[in-house]
């Protein structure tokens, strides 16, 4: 278990692994949002936090295909399958990878990037909080959807008609206990609902990915 | 004598085939009657005017596109499970119908919401809820067309229907939290000693049943058609062998 999490942080740190894209992607949607609806910091300041869960969510969309499909390719998720880790196991370091090479910098930049958004000082707790609780949640997500796609030739455009709409829960409660916190609101309620969708994915919906892995290996 | 024979597609297709014109005559019946007993020989209402008359096409389809949704997930829990290659083709063969349902009801919504509540589309929640399960079929039925081997896209469609269905639900319960409607609570409830005043209640009703058999027609032949679609597979495979 912990060989295979070594192996796809690796490979996920190496040129060409795609560590950073999704960053960069995330830095790239902040400066074209100004672009788009105009300067005044104002209006940037109440739309920052849904505009930040927004980025994080696309660019950890953007990451997701290359969860398993390069595995798939070179014959590494056959050798995993005949591996003594059950897939329920794999799928869930698979996520776990992910996480760590996409969720955990998108975290990091957050604040960064929400100082150039003109978020109010009081919404840097609740954003971070609502990120750190609600990205795992689409790490677990997009694997299932990666692992349903995994054998279709150019199956990107279908994942993301697949995973989107299962992200929905989660971006509602994310990005409003990011929006009460810059409203300086209590938001400890959205916030127990993330946390409890974000559970419940982590503990159910490898499940369901093993099972789907099963039959795209079968 | 059990429900389970019908999986076999040879009984199927005899029985879908005995009931499907009873069924279509019969919807037929049920939605002219239905819907010209509600245009055209009910009063209008005093406040909504003849715009009321929406209500026959709006609330049938609303309903039908949640239980469609509801029997796919019932057809591909028995695929998942006894695997009968019947269960898991009825479910393909709805998912079209459902989201035709879905669209009709968010479409009738918006012409009635026009002069009702002065808009064509709020973000109410049970509207939002709508166009989130109208992705979900749009989803469903892309999976459907994009991959070839049948038994594995029954067995992925089926997986993601349960998935799905799950997330549908926790969607409706969020998007509830997340803003407030304008959109009224539920109208019809089969515990409630009255719903709607009976002038507009009785040619409803005969317009739910009209809609409910139309959706069982259509899935009847959608199904038969699936079933010879497969059957003439085999049969090209079978020459192409010999």
């Amino acid at each position: 278990m912990k060989a295979l999490l070594i192996r796809d942080l690796r490979l996920a740190m190496r040129a060409g692994g795609g560590f950073g894209l999704g960053l960069a992607f995330f830095l790239i949607v902040t400066v074209l949002v100004p672009f788009s609806v105009g300067p005044d910091s104002a209006l940037l300041s109440t739309i920052a936090a849904g505009i930040l869960w927004l980025g994080a969510l696309l660019a950890c969309l953007l990451s997701l295909d290359r969860i398993l499909a390069l595995d798939w390719e070179d014959g590494t998720l056959d050798l995993l399958a005949c591996a003594p880790l059950p897939m329920e196991g794999t799928v869930s370091i698979k996520a776990l990878a992910h996480w760590l090479t996409t969720g955990l910098p998108l975290i990091l930049a957050a604040p960064l990037f929400a100082l150039l958004l003109s978020l109010p000082s009081a919404g840097y707790i609740p954003l971070i909080l609502s990120l750190l609780l609600g990205t795992p949640a689409l790490s677990v997500i997009g694997t299932f959807g990666a692992a349903l796609t995994v054998g279709i030739k150019r199956g990107g455009l279908l994942l993301s008609l697949l995973v989107l709409p299962l992200y929905v829960p989660t971006l509602i409660f994310g990005s409003e206990v990011a929006r009460r916190g810059a409203d300086g609101l209590s938001y400890s309620t959205p916030l127990i609902m993330l946390a409890g969708i974000t559970l419940g994915t982590i503990a159910l919906l490898p499940f369901a990915s093993a099972a789907v892995l099963r039959v795209n290996i079968r | 004598m059990s429900l389970w024979e019908y999986a076999n597609p040879v009984k199927f297709m005899a029985l879908s085939g005995r009931i499907l014109p009873w069924t279509a005559a019969l919807s037929a019946i049920c939605l002219v009657v239905g819907l010209i007993w509600g245009f055209f020989f009910t009063p209008d209402d005093f406040r909504q005017g003849s715009t009321v008359k929406i209500i026959y096409l709006h609330v049938p389809s609303a309903l039908m596109a949640i239980n469609v949704w509801f029997m796919m997930l019932v057809t591909s829990l028995i695929w998942i499970i006894r695997r009968h290659h019947v269960s898991a083709l009825a479910a393909k063969a709805a998912a079209p119908i459902g989201v035709v349902m879905t669209l009709i009801a968010l479409i009738t919504g918006a012409i009635w919401g026009q002069p009702m509540w002065g808009t064509w589309w709020v973000w109410d929640p049970r509207l939002t809820s709508f166009l989130i399960l109208f992705l979900f079929y749009l989803g469903y039925i892309a999976l459907w067309s994009a991959i070839e081997d049948n038994d594995t896209a029954a067995d992925l469609t089926s997986i993601l229907c349960l998935v799905g269905s799950v997330f549908a639900v926790l969607s409706r319960y969020a998007v509830n939290f997340w803003n407030q409607g304008l959109h009224q609570g539920a109208s019809l409830s089969l515990d409630k000693e009255k719903n709607v005043a009976d002038v507009f209640y009785q040619p409803l009703l005969v317009c739910i049943a009209g809609f409910v058999l139309l959706f069982v027609a259509l899935m009847l032949l959608r199904t038969r058609t699936e079933i010879r679609a497969r059957r003439t597979k085999a049969l090209l495979a079978r020459e192409r062998m010999a």
